[in-house]
């Protein structure tokens, strides 16, 4: 960077500290909020504001909605149901993602007749409402025989990830040069061969992020979850909505804030420690256009 | 050696029919009761199905009153494994059935006779086609009006009886620096004033007419205009805070004082029970202006499904939810009364004790009304646009023959 | 013929076969997602144009009504609202995400020390599902309970911020909320596109005596135009998806203030029983989001992208 040492340069620099700050304030306020209310008993809630920290802090709000939480008439807590997530999500992302990078090889390092249509139409697969496809896809599930079930989850996230997949992976394999894709054909390796030998290696930045990504999107995902599984089945954000949503009786917030948490804290922690590598990715090319 | 053959064969037979896998057999239980005294009273269900040796696999949605349980069901119901029973009332049900996925309890109904046993208004909403498809756990009586005793005596009030008195002891109150009306904007609460103040203005058969039989004569006449006149006066009877608030938050309000009444439904008085408040002494019960009952009801419908243990456990399970034990025991613990006649009443509260009397009451003088608010009166399209111009009127200056006027259009529109 | 020339005419003829798969092998890869995408995607949105020709009600019915849906759907006000929302809710969501993105990768790009805590604090939001979004921003946008509580709790007894419950304001709450959760992904993006620029460029209009923000308009953003491609991709797919953003913070309200079409066709589909009208909606819905987004593919994927 070009390096400017005057005054003006100085004050440049403090007040885009000033709005960085600002800023962090503004994404902050609400994990503060959150993380507060976890921590504080429920009379004082009532009888505090939003926005002050806890005066006794207790653990028992986070206790609760891990174990003990009432989801209908079990009253296990989140726990159970994080399982069921996991147990949905890895096998979700990582065929979502083995789809993407195959396709977005396939795609764009052999000119085939309609490659760009075909990503076109893929492409166009990202902007669909879930709402609209949610009653037609129950009847193909119901026809499959996968109605209900955690596969039926699985097979549904997957379809519905192809396009992002595809389309990161596809903007990363532009990037890399034609040239050694030709070059290990001249040396005779077929298209698996150039696919798992070459590119594959070198994709980590675009992995990383379609990876984060699917990730976030399916853990997150609720409308897909209540309307295709059925009660042990249902993946933490059903059980999480249950919790907090419901209408009657004493809304106890702390332990809805804590059951917040807990739901989100695994694609949180994602975007904490890989946070890094994913900015990687994406400079790597994964999203360059 | 004879003998001893017949003794065997006589004893796997024996053994056979007495090692049923479950006694009762097994159902899944789609519903949203998922807290505080809704969810108590469905795990005694639960218990007590179980007593009988049946299997109960909960399903539990929570969320707006069934909203997304109604998405899960749909799903289910296209993919073709619906859930044995579901928590679903009014015309809901008879929308269902007309889809033909319900099964028929008549074998049950008729056996224990429920038709005697129910109040003929909700016998009605429990059938399709003359038979019986669902089981009503309870009736809910919507036109209550809690009050706060202390405030109402700071200006010398009484509890109102018609709207006239309910507007001059909230112009006192006013006055006074109290808010009169505690209430939640949200589309569900605008209309159950809504329709409360139809009931008190107009009687039960003009309600019939207009916000049952949706005729449009009686959907475009003075009366209705009043009724949107009394929204107004109300709109200005409820504090600034009010939008989106939900509804126990409301009656928590009177409670603590801060409002002097709410227009409720009997789910109220768990808030007031659960807080360990006294009625009579710490909040009062009473009718709202006018002279009527305004019916809500939950219940279970049946869906069609396969399988010995599914069909067993339908059975057992209607049968169950019209006994007089768990009426007693559900209703106690969820706040409202029992669906059916002839339950003990020894273990509900005055308040209660009030409501069953004034069923009966309504029910002879043919005063017993289905809620329009909340389903048990009309299709769920046209209720949506009731709720979608009170709410409208409510939160804007929208006049009164303006909102009949799109009242009467949006009502054509929706059939 | 030798054993041998027919064995090495043997192998020729496998090799070829192969190769003549191999050949193939894109394609048949590329299959199976195509075929999903044609079922479940095309497919779909043929069957709920299809389902909006009839009068279905709580469960699709296929005997064809004719128009007799779309009338009734632009009878109906509330359509209108929602209509009306979509528009200035994607397009304030759109425009802000980028336009503090943008800004704020710029900021990042200034080569700070505390660059990864703050990149990270920007970048969290996104992972928070919108149920979760939703419910906080709810309360702090809550007049009794939240910031306009907490301001006059400070002696600012005049503040008034009771956007969440004014019908003209609401919307506006969507949008602070939506900014907030997804602005930070697109400051990735772009933060990503500015770092894969050379450093070369700089120096060089440096040494030419350009100004930093000339150098930024004039060089820097056209060099990331293709990341706009994306991040245009990406925030359309959440402006879409912010049905579940809508529905945790404001339920649609007051009213029915804040409806979007998205909001309008559940609302029509799983509340009221009243699939055919849902499908009349979602089919203009799409018909408007493909209207805008697929002459802008066109534009960009013909115009120098291989």
């Amino acid at each position: 960077m070009v390096r400017q040492r005057t005054l003006a340069s100085a004050l440049l620099r403090a007040g885009l500290f000033a709005i960085l700050i600002l800023f962090a304030l503004y994404y902050l306020m609400p994990l503060f909020v959150m993380i507060a209310t976890s921590l504080k008993s429920l009379e004082e809630i009532r009888s505090g504001s939003l926005l002050a920290m806890p005066r006794d802090v207790t653990f028992e709000p986070w206790a609760k909605a891990w174990t003990s939480a009432c989801v209908g008439v079990q009253c296990d807590g989140l726990r159970p149901y994080i399982l069921n997530s996991v147990v949905m999500v890895i096998p979700a992302v990582a065929i979502s993602t083995a789809l993407g990078a195959l396709n977005g090889f396939a795609l764009t390092k052999f000119r085939f007749r309609g490659s760009g249509t075909i990503f076109a139409l893929l492409l166009l697969g990202c902007f669909i409402p879930f709402q609209v496809v949610l009653l037609p896809m129950a009847r193909m599930l119901g026809l499959m025989g996968l109605a209900g079930t955690v596969p039926g989850l699985v097979l549904v996230h997957v379809v519905y990830g192809i396009a992002f997949t595809t389309l990161f992976f596809r903007n990363f394999f532009v990037g890399v040069s034609d040239s050694i894709v030709h070059a290990a054909k001249i040396d005779g390796a077929g298209f698996f061969g150039i696919f798992f030998r070459v590119m594959l290696p070198m994709s980590l930045p675009a992995i990383v992020v379609t990876v984060i990504w699917q990730f976030t999107q399916i853990w997150n995902d609720f409308l897909f979850g209540v309307a295709f599984t059925a009660s042990v089945a249902n993946p933490v954000t059903v059980a999480l909505n249950n919790l907090v949503a419901s209408s009657t009786g004493v809304k106890e917030y702390n332990v809805d804030m804590a059951a917040a948490i807990i739901a989100g804290l695994p694609t949180l922690l994602v975007y904490i420690f890989a946070g890094k590598y994913f900015i990687r990715g994406l400079s790597a090319g994964a999203v360059k256009g | 050696m004879k003998s001893l053959a017949t003794a065997a064969l006589a004893a796997v037979a024996f053994a056979g029919l007495s090692l049923p896998a479950s006694a009762a057999g097994t159902v899944e239980v789609l519903h949203w009761w998922t807290s505080g005294g809704e969810a108590k009273a469905v795990g005694e269900l639960k218990a007590m199905f179980e007593e009988q040796g049946g299997t109960w696999i909960d399903s539990p949605v929570a969320g707006g009153g069934g909203d997304a349980a109604m998405t899960a069901l749909r799903a289910r119901v296209v993919a073709g494994n619906p859930p044995t029973a579901v928590q679903l009332k009014g015309p809901g049900i008879q929308e269902w059935a007309e889809e033909g996925v319900l099964a028929d309890l008549d074998e049950v109904a008729s056996e224990e006779e429920w038709d005697a046993l129910l109040p003929p208004v909700l016998a009605e909403i429990m059938k399709h086609d003359g038979e019986y498809v669902a089981a009503a756990v309870n009736i809910h009586r919507v036109d209550w009006l809690w009050a706060n005793p202390e405030l109402l005596a700071q200006v010398d009030a009484e509890v109102p009886t018609t709207w006239e008195e309910f507007n001059a002891v909230a112009d006192k109150l006013k006055e006074a620096g109290v808010t009169p009306l505690a209430h939640g904007g949200q589309p569900w609460q605008d209309a159950t004033i809504f329709e409360v103040v139809a009931l008190g203005l107009g009687g039960a058969d003009f309600y019939r007419k207009a916000l049952v039989e949706l005729d449009p004569d009686a959907l475009s006449s003075d009366t209705m205009v009043q009724v949107f006149d009394q929204m107004r006066r109300l709109r200005g009877y409820v504090d600034d805070g009010f939008s989106g608030r939900d509804w126990n938050l409301a009656t928590a309000m009177v409670m603590n004082g801060e409002a002097a009444f709410q227009i409720m439904g009997d789910w109220a008085k768990g808030e007031f029970l659960a807080a360990g408040k006294v009625p009579g002494e710490d909040f009062l019960c009473a009718p709202a202006p006018g002279n009527g009952y305004i019916l809500n009801s939950d219940s279970f419908a049946f869906f069609d499904v396969e399988g010995e243990e599914k069909i067993e456990g339908q059975k057992v399970l209607a049968s169950l939810i019209m006994s007089e034990e768990f009426q007693e025991i559900f209703n106690v613990a969820k706040g409202s009364i029992p669906a059916r006649i002839g339950v003990p009443r020894d273990n509900f509260d005055d308040c209660a004790i009030k409501s069953m009397d004034d069923l009966a009451g309504a029910t002879e003088a043919n005063a017993l009304v289905p809620s329009m608010a909340h389903e048990m009166a009309i299709p769920r399209s046209q209720r949506g646009e009731f709720l979608d111009l009170v709410t409208e009127h409510f939160n804007s200056d929208m006049s009164s023959q303006e909102a009949v006027d799109r009242l009467v259009e949006a009502i054509a529109r929706a059939s | 013929m030798t054993a041998e020339s027919r064995a090495r005419a043997a192998e020729a003829g496998r090799r070829s076969w192969w190769a003549w798969v191999d050949d193939r092998l894109p394609r048949i890869v590329v299959a199976p997602s195509f075929a999903a995408s044609v079922v479940f995607v095309y497919g779909f949105i043929a069957w709920t144009i299809y389902i909006s020709f009839t009068r279905s009600g709580i469960l699709p019915r296929y005997e064809i009504d004719g128009l007799h849906q779309y009338e009734r759907l632009w009878d109906t006000p509330r359509w209108y609202v929602a209509l009306e929302n979509l528009f200035v809710f994607g397009g304030l969501f759109i425009v802000g995400c980028l336009a503090i993105g943008v800004t704020l990768a710029i900021l990042l790009d200034q080569r700070i020390r505390t660059e990864g805590l703050i990149r990270t604090i920007y970048l969290y939001p996104m992972a928070l599902s919108f149920i979760v979004t939703g419910t906080v921003w709810k309360w702090i946008l809550n007049p009794g309970l939240g910031i306009e509580q907490l301001v006059q709790g400070w002696g600012f007894t005049g503040f008034e911020f009771d956007w969440l419950v004014d019908r003209d304001m609401a919307i506006y709450t969507v949008v602070i909320a939506g900014v907030w959760q997804s602005s930070g992904f697109v400051m990735a993006l772009f933060l990503a596109g500015l770092r894969s620029i050379d450093d070369e460029i700089f120096k060089a209009a440096a040494i030419d005596g350009a100004s930093l923000p000339r150098i930024y308009a004039t060089i820097v953003l056209p060099a990331i135009r293709p990341v706009f491609l994306s991040a245009l991709v990406v925030l359309a797919h959440l402006a879409i998806k912010s049905f579940d953003l809508v529905i945790a913070l404001t339920g649609g309200g007051p009213g029915v203030a804040t409806d979007l079409p998205a909001t309008f066709m559940y609302a029509m589909a799983f509340q009221r029983s009243e699939l055919g009208l849902a499908a009349a909606s979602a089919v203009i819905m799409l018909i408007t989001i493909f209207a805008i987004i697929i002459p802008y593919l066109y534009s960009e994927l013909r115009g120098g992208r291989p």
